[in-house]
């Protein structure tokens, strides 16, 4: 039989916790080995030495918050990324259907939203701190330009893909381009555009991360910057962990919004 | 006078004539179907009655009227390519353009207004024989269907004129039949004055009571845009030969097209 027409049936499960496994096992016996050699290791600590290090993290109080510091850190990381996103989502949508239903704003305002879009925004970043300082506002603010550009133009080319016939069709059943705008682009874009949004997700947590390492006093991405100095890898390794699990379930949760919220979307394909 | 008055109206586009010298008049009620060669302007010529395009110059009256440049409510369409909002079930469909006339902001009908909006367009759904399906979205439907829901669609608004581009070209001979006994029968029931384009002569002699013909008249082979298409064949068929529509025009009406 052809490898195209091989499926994994019900063993499908199971292939899927495999690699999983198999990395957790390769640290494992690399872990071992070292200590075997050296028992004051720091490069790849034990998992019991992990499992402290996690356990004093989410247990205990920190002197200066009195709250355990994994926790600060999330919140300090996820209220970031969340104002971040959500003023990128908001300008994405509105820029984006402005440009992609309305071809005298998409003269005006197209090509300088595509400029726009190439900056590299870590390159804009010593200008967010010297305008907002090392207040929370310049890092929420490197992740929405980072991140708006895009959901700009995928919001953009996604309103233009309504058929000619379409937009002709709602004009002769009265509409006027509010109405347009409002009963036909926007549920069009709506799941497109969060569904860019998941895609934004990686970008999103590089922008947070970069900001985090190079100007704050909690969140996730100063913690292992500022672990690497000690080389706390019982410390590092959890946190990037957590952050993968944090960037998987945000992944996740915008997913089933689209399937709960647009049910007409995925059939449409 | 006459319900739609089509004044000299001439198609360009820069040194392209498609349309030249069109004058005709169209009375309320008829049913018009327009047939020729490929590129002969017949879709175009739709397409300005839609007001997607304008007349390079001449003039369209509807009720004494000149059409405005833009689509309207007061001309209904249906395209070959289906036009449904993906969005929105069956009903909803047809409810949409009733509920933008009733709420300018939202476009959207609420409490008693969107109960009375829901039962008209569902008499609408039943009139295109829906009403299993109308709670449906376009995906799950057939071509057929798809087809149905768009006439329905057009005309819960009560268009002045009903533009159909081709509407069954896409569709298999069976529901291509059953739509045309539809549109014969919505025809009857609700008077409506329409155009179709179509390639199907048979389809044509069948649903229409004036039969337009376009084609070009003076051709250049050394220039082949120099000229235009008009009509160059207006027939009048009978009006009353509906009920047993069909076999009995087909042989004679083959020799008019020749």
């Amino acid at each position: 039989m052809r490898l195209i027409n091989l499926n994994a049936g019900r063993f499908s499960p199971l292939l899927k916790i495999v690699p999983f496994v198999i990395l957790g096992l390769v640290y494992w016996i690399a872990a071992d080995a070292r200590h075997a050699l050296n028992p004051e290791d720091k490069l790849l600590p034990t998992f019991e030495a992990i499992g402290e290090a996690v356990k004093t993290m989410v247990m205990e109080p920190d002197e200066l918050t009195e709250e355990p510091i994994l926790y600060t850190d999330t919140v300090a990381s996820l209220t970031r990324i969340a104002q971040g996103l959500g003023i990128a989502t908001v300008v994405g949508l509105i820029l984006g259907i402005v440009q992609g239903t309305l071809p005298l704003f998409r003269s005006l305002l197209s090509p300088f939203s595509a400029a726009v879009s190439l900056i590299p925004p870590i390159a804009i970043l010593p200008i967010l701190l010297i305008i907002f300082g090392l207040e929370e506002s310049a890092k929420v603010a490197l992740i929405a330009i980072g991140v708006a550009p895009f959901l700009i133009r995928d919001t953009q080319q996604h309103s233009m893909e309504l058929s000619e016939e379409l937009l002709i069709k709602v004009q002769t059943l009265g509409a006027s381009t509010w109405q347009i705008i409002l009963r036909v682009v926007l549920p069009h874009v709506m799941p497109r555009l969060l569904d860019a949004l998941r895609l934004s997700l990686g970008a999103a947590w590089l922008f947070l991360i970069t900001a985090e390492a190079i100007a704050s006093s909690e969140g996730l991405g100063y913690r292992i910057f500022l672990m690497r100095r000690y080389m706390e890898m019982d410390v590092i390794l959890p946190y990037v962990a957590w952050i993968t699990l944090l960037a998987f379930l945000m992944d996740w949760i915008l997913a089933m919004i689209i399937r709960r919220a647009f049910p007409w979307y995925r059939k449409e394909k | 006078m006459s319900y739609l008055q089509i004044r000299n109206v001439w198609k360009t586009y820069e040194d392209n004539v498609i349309l030249e010298k069109l004058n005709f008049t169209i009375e309320k009620g008829e049913f018009c179907t327009l047939i020729g060669p490929s590129g002969c302007g017949k879709s175009t010529f739709l397409r300005m009655l839609l007001g997607q395009e304008n007349p390079s110059r001449g003039t369209i009256l509807l009720e004494g009227e000149p059409l405005s440049n833009e689509p309207g409510s007061d001309r209904g369409v249906v395209f070959q390519k289906y036009t449904l909002f993906p969005h929105l079930r069956a009903l909803e469909n047809v409810m949409l353009g009733l509920e933008m006339e009733h709420s300018v902001f939202l476009g959207k009908a609420f409490g008693s207004s969107r109960r009375r909006i829901k039962e008209e367009a569902m008499e609408m759904i039943k009139a295109v024989g829906l009403e299993q399906s109308a709670h449906k979205y376009p995906s799950e439907l057939s071509g057929g269907m798809q087809q149905r829901l768009s006439i329905a669609q057009a005309l819960v608004k009560k268009p002045k004129i009903l533009l159909l581009d081709e509407p069954f070209g896409a569709l298999d001979p069976g529901s291509r039949s059953d739509m045309q006994e539809l549109v014969h029968g919505l025809w009857q029931t609700y008077g409506l004055t329409a155009f179709m384009v179509t390639h199907d002569v048979k389809e044509a002699f069948e649903l229409g009571t004036r039969l337009l013909v376009f084609d070009k008249v003076r051709n250049d082979p050394h220039s082949p845009n120099a000229y235009g298409a008009t009509v160059v064949n207006d027939i009048k068929l009978d009006k009353n030969k509906r009920k047993n529509k069909g076999e009995e025009h087909v042989d004679h009406d083959e020799t008019i097209i020749a």
